[in-house]
């Protein structure tokens, strides 16, 4: 295995609601002032920020409200769902080269049904409301057909899904109520009501194929973490949550439509996640839990191809009997409830949640987990991290 | 069209060609002038083979469904009056995908493999949406 160069030390995150009434700048602070807690540190310790891009309170609004004054590591990477395992990686090497001794990353967005504060995409609401109108950039290709928002391209994804490999509404229905196995355990879930694969597919349709219960759930609410050396975290109040690896991968085709099914995702991808397991010297059946991008249900089962848990197309069988359910799930896949049950943090409350397993505090705890898959939005530029005890 | 028009593109350089062939009632792709491959959308270099060279060409407009979505929750005001509708990706037979609308047929018997034909929505005196029908 590779040397530890990094370790996750504090975890926190704000309430998460349909409305929260304050500022995404606000749910920040609040997420980052309980890492920090979490942790035993700071703002005077924090000299590294890793946001996502898209994070309307930028480096510099982070800077303002919190104070930091001596930073000397800053970086933000594109794509909301795709980013939360490429900031965890880059404070990983930010440590790593002696860039910086703290590093500070997190996720605040106020997307509820009741939360719209500025004309901004990146500033509340959901951002297909402010299409303007008239468009450029690769919206043109698509918003003046109707497909316009990310379940309608999801979807398109899913029915060729189904076509190709057979996979089923129960499939993808069983990755929802898998979720909600866990959420109903978790006191900081927004829906924890029990789901059954019925309920599923009562569920009104919001773009065929998929239903209103394989969408990730519109919240407000932040997730944050702090990073720090492997050595430092030895002496932290926290039991370090290692990083043992990461990686990052893009290819020619994201979530485009028109670009999905144009080029083969499988050689970028097998290639990544050769890289990752090769590198971190450990396979996919020696982890213990996973945290998967779960924005729509499908994109659970083409992580679990892509990363290796099984053949390409294999995604739909794999969540046979159970295998997802924690904590006795072959895999226990978002032991939290995810993005569809817990909260729609872009992913960071997966991050926490895996921190969480390495320390043995989960409300859906895998016993004696040693190894946790963390993995961003398997539709966007993404990437990967392992986390370990 | 109804009267609220849905968003409408605003082409820059690489898409011009497109919509300016839209008007006329044509499709235009472009083609790798190294690779032959042809592409869709338009970009100013060959995702295949590096090349910057490209030439536009006119495609037949027949195509296959690819796959597809029937949309029943409503986003934006100009897709409220057609719910539920089916769009999704047109295999074309140039080899290209290109996301639209498949109108002709109920969304509920949309299919894959299905053959639709390119028609042409003049939507505002400078814009017209390629739209697709089943045969």
């Amino acid at each position: 295995m590779r040397p530890r160069a990094a370790a996750i030390v504090g975890i926190g995150q704000s309430a998460f609601s349909k409305h929260l009434g304050v500022t995404e700048a606000e749910v920040a602070a609040t997420a980052i002032g309980a890492a920090l807690a979490d942790a035993g540190l700071t703002p005077a310790d924090v000299d590294g920020l890793c946001l996502y891009d898209i994070e309307s309170t930028t480096i510099g609004d982070a800077a303002a409200v919190l104070g930091l004054d001596h930073l000397r590591f800053f970086s933000t990477h594109s794509h909301g769902g795709g980013s939360y395992c490429a900031v965890v990686l880059h404070a990983t090497a930010a440590l790593a080269a002696g860039h910086a001794s703290v590093v500070l990353a997190f996720r605040a967005r106020n997307r509820g049904r009741g939360s719209s504060y500025g004309k901004g995409s990146n500033e509340g609401g959901r951002p297909w409301e402010k299409i303007a109108p008239r468009i450029s950039g690769f919206y043109q290709w698509q918003v003046p057909f109707g497909i316009v928002s990310p379940v309608q391209e999801m979807a398109i994804i899913a029915r060729r899904h189904m076509l190709d490999h057979g996979t089923t509404e129960d499939h993808l229905g069983e990755v929802a109520c898998a979720a909600r196995s866990h959420a109903v355990r978790n006191p900081h879930a927004m829906q924890r009501e029990p789901m059954t694969l019925a309920d599923h597919h009562a569920s009104r349709f919001i773009a065929e194929p998929l239903r209103l219960l394989d969408c990730c759930l519109e919240s407000d609410g932040g997730c944050a973490i702090v990073l720090t050396t492997a050595e430092r975290a030895r002496d932290l109040r926290q039991r370090p949550a290692y990083v043992l690896d990461g990686v990052q991968c893009v290819g020619p085709a994201h979530h485009h439509p028109h670009d999905w099914f144009v080029f083969d995702r499988r050689r970028w991808m097998a290639a990544a996640a050769e890289r990752l397991w090769g590198s971190a010297g450990v396979r996919p059946t020696d982890v213990d839990a996973a945290m998967l991008y779960d924005h729509f249900t499908p994109m659970v089962l083409i992580a679990l191809e892509d990363w290796g848990f099984c053949a390409p197309g294999e995604g739909g069988p794999f969540t046979e009997h159970g295998a997802l359910r924690g904590p006795g799930g072959r895999l226990p896949v978002n032991t939290h409830g995810g993005q569809l049950s817990e909260a729609f943090i872009h992913g960071f409350n997966n991050l926490n949640e895996a921190v969480r397993q390495v320390r043995g505090t989960s409300t859906c705890q895998v016993p004696d987990a040693e190894l946790v898959f963390v993995a961003a939005a398997s539709s966007d530029p993404y990437g990967a991290v392992l986390l370990c005890r | 069209m109804d009267d609220v028009l849905p968003p409408l593109p605003e082409p820059g350089p690489d898409g011009r060609e497109f919509w300016d062939g839209c008007r006329r009632h044509e499709l235009r792709l472009q083609r790798c002038a190294s690779c032959d491959r042809a592409r869709f959308a338009p970009r100013p270099a060959c995702p295949w083979c590096g090349s910057l060279r490209a030439v536009w060409f006119t495609a037949s407009g027949r195509g296959r469904v690819f796959s597809w979505t029937v949309v029943h929750r409503p986003t934006l005001p100009a897709f409220l009056p057609m719910l539920p509708y089916a769009a999704g990706l047109i295999a074309l037979e140039e080899g290209v995908l290109m996301v639209g609308q498949i109108r002709g047929c109920d969304p509920q018997a949309v299919r894959a493999g299905m053959e639709v034909r390119v028609e042409f929505d003049d939507v505002t005196a400078d814009v017209s949406l390629p739209h697709w029908r089943v045969v």
